[in-house]
């Protein structure tokens, strides 16, 4: 029997599959399908102090290899979060969760952190950097070494759980921000958010997504993923959950040998909601098929 | 919710431009008109959402008109052809709160759903009053079917090439109290219930006419069963995904 356990920051997972925030909610709508606790752990819908409606609609547009949202960060905000839907998650997941936490100021996502600390049932923190610092013209946190490493220390000083930083691939060089994240106490990387794009619509001649730009993502991005983990792999020493992509199980292995412990999942739930299931199905005969005893043996290794 | 697998049992244009597809396959869990399913087609990452129009033990047929690739493909599917859906989606019409005479409003290929509607209202001894409304006559298709159904039917055309001259208002505004005389409704009772499927600016044209009634929302939708937020309408309820929270929502509770 091979081994599709991973482990994390001292936590261990049954296998490393774990749904993306953003496409799986709060898992409501999944557990109807199957068994939560069949995954490796659950990062829930990106969550801000305040709840939000996100943006104007059309916030979806379809690309031949994936997808554009301009969701915006709706989400019913930290205190519904973590009174609701973090204890009605837990029943349906037994696993660590994944708290993905957005800010559009230091002080938010201090917030956010102080009270996902006290969220018995998170096991990780997920910081998603990518949002518009509205102390800073709007300019992205994540597109910044010093900014980001700010809110890694800013936040690692009001919680004990290991802080992953969601990196945006909207730079031009992901390792050295991976380096600053790591040099600031983050305890492993979270990589890639989505791809900053736009499509048009010829006969209306406007953009499909009232925000004209959103984030791109799904199969057309994954070896711009694949080569954002390798790069961070060879940069920092901390553990990575890779994403960006991934649909099968041959993809979840790529991304491990690009140097990821764990992966997620993301756009492919939305076309296939048994996708997670499926891959972790699939991911030990696979493994099997190609000698690989343990995931550990393999991480990087390209 | 499933995944399952439908054949295409046929598939023809009945007006320029718009195509009625039957599918055998699961139908075993739709709850009613106004339901969707969405579907998984070669070469597009995204699934389309089409409305279930009329279904029975194994089969359904859906109404669409041809806009970009994926209904473009839709239409060269042949019979025996198989494609995969998640189905069904959506809430549904909420049928038990449709009073006695209702106005089941309909414009374009978005229109259907109000079809097994009638057909339902009818059986549960109602007596809707259904109008339907197309550019010009040689766009109507579906008039003989809701004829046969044996419900009282008006046509509105905007170049008056049939029925009435207008939209589907503009037939509202015409026959409204004639159907209210027919079905002997007191004049503290004349209130206009419509259930409308169509083009976003006629619903509102309808919701401006109309006291109460349930509206077919429309969103560019990614998953279709509630994951991703891609599809919000904000409502005075507060943020509503038009995928699974509709996508009918009640009159009471749309902000046009
Ligand atoms: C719940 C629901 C039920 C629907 N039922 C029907 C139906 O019964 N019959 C029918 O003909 N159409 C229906 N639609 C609309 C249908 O889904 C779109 O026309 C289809 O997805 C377009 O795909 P495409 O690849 O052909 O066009 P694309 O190439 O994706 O887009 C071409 C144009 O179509 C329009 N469009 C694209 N996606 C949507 C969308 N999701 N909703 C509305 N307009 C869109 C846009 O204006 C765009 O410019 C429904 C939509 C929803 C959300
Ligand atoms: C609809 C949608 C919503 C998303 N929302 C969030 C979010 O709230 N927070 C976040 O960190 N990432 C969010 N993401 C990004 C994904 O978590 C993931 O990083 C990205 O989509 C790349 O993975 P994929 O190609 O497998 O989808 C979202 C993505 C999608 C498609
Ligand atoms: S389309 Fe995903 S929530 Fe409605």
């Amino acid at each position: 029997m091979v081994d599709t356990s991973v482990e994390l920051c001292g936590i261990r997972l049954d296998n490393p599959v774990i749904p993306a925030s953003g496409t799986f909610g709060f898992g409501r709508e999944f557990a109807e399908l199957y068994d939560l606790n069949l995954l490796g752990s659950i990062a829930f819908k990106g969550t801000t102090a305040d709840p939000r409606n996100g943006n104007e609609t059309p916030r979806i547009a379809d690309c031949s290899a994936g997808m554009l949202n301009s969701v915006g960060l709706q989400n019913p905000g930290l205190e519904a979060v973590a009174a609701e839907e973090i204890p009605a998650l837990a029943e349906k997941c037994g696993k660590p969760l994944i708290a993905n936490i957005s800010g559009f100021s230091v002080e938010e996502f201090v917030r956010c952190a102080e009270v996902m600390d006290r969220c018995e049932p998170v096991g990780f923190l997920e910081v998603n950097v990518s949002c518009p610092n509205v102390h800073a013209g709007g300019r992205n946190f994540g597109t910044s070494a010093e900014e980001t490493a700010l809110i890694t220390r800013a936040v690692k000083k009001v919680t004990k759980k290991p802080v992953f930083i969601k990196l945006t691939p909207n730079v031009t060089d992901i390792a050295s921000i991976a380096k600053a994240c790591e040099q600031a106490g983050a305890d492993g990387i979270s990589l890639i958010n989505t791809l900053l794009g736009m499509r048009i619509d010829i006969k209306r001649r406007k953009a499909v997504l009232a925000n004209r730009m959103g984030g791109y993502s799904g199969p057309g991005i994954f070896p711009v993923a694949v080569r954002c983990v390798a790069q961070v792999h060879d940069a920092v020493r901390i553990p990575i959950m890779g994403m960006g992509g991934i649909s099968s199980a041959e993809d979840v292995i790529e991304m491990i040998m690009a140097g990821a412990t764990a992966v997620q999942i993301g756009a492919a739930n939305l076309v296939d909601p048994w996708a997670c299931k499926k891959i972790i199905e699939e991911l030990p005969i696979l493994m099997e098929r190609l000698g690989i005893n343990s995931l550990s043996e393999i991480c990087g290794i390209a | 919710m499933n995944d399952n697998k439908y054949k295409v049992v046929r598939n023809e244009m009945i007006a320029p431009g718009t195509y009625l597809m039957t599918i055998s396959g699961d139908t075993s869990e739709i709850k009613g008109p106004g339901q969707f399913i969405n579907i998984k087609l070669d070469g597009l990452y995204l699934r389309r959402p089409m409305s279930i129009c009329s279904y029975g033990d194994d089969e359904m047929t859906m109404i669409y008109k041809i806009v970009g690739k994926g209904t473009k493909a839709m239409s060269r599917m042949q019979p025996g052809e198989e494609f995969d859906a998640l189905s069904p989606l959506g809430n549904g019409f909420m049928i038990d709160e449709i009073p006695e005479c209702a106005f089941l409003i309909g414009g374009g290929a978005g229109a259907m759903p109000i079809y097994t509607l009638a057909q339902i209202l009818r059986d549960a001894g109602k007596k809707p009053h259904v109008i339907i409304g197309f550019n010009k006559e040689k766009e109507i298709f579906f008039a003989d079917e809701f004829k046969e159904l044996g419900v009282d039917l008006t046509i509105a055309t905007m170049d008056g090439s049939s029925g009435v001259k207008g939209t589907v208002v503009d037939a509202l505004l015409e026959v409204r109290e004639t159907a209210m005389d027919k079905n002997g409704l007191k004049t503290e009772n004349r209130q206009i219930y419509a259930c409308v499927c169509g083009p976003e600016p006629m619903m509102k044209a309808v919701a401006e006419h109309s006291d109460a009634g349930q509206y077919d929302l429309g969103a560019r939708m990614a998953c279709g069963f509630g994951a991703c937020m891609g599809c919000t309408v904000i409502t005075k309820n507060g943020p509503k995904r038009v995928c699974k929270d509709g996508p009918i929502f009640r009159q009471e509770e749309i902000i046009w």
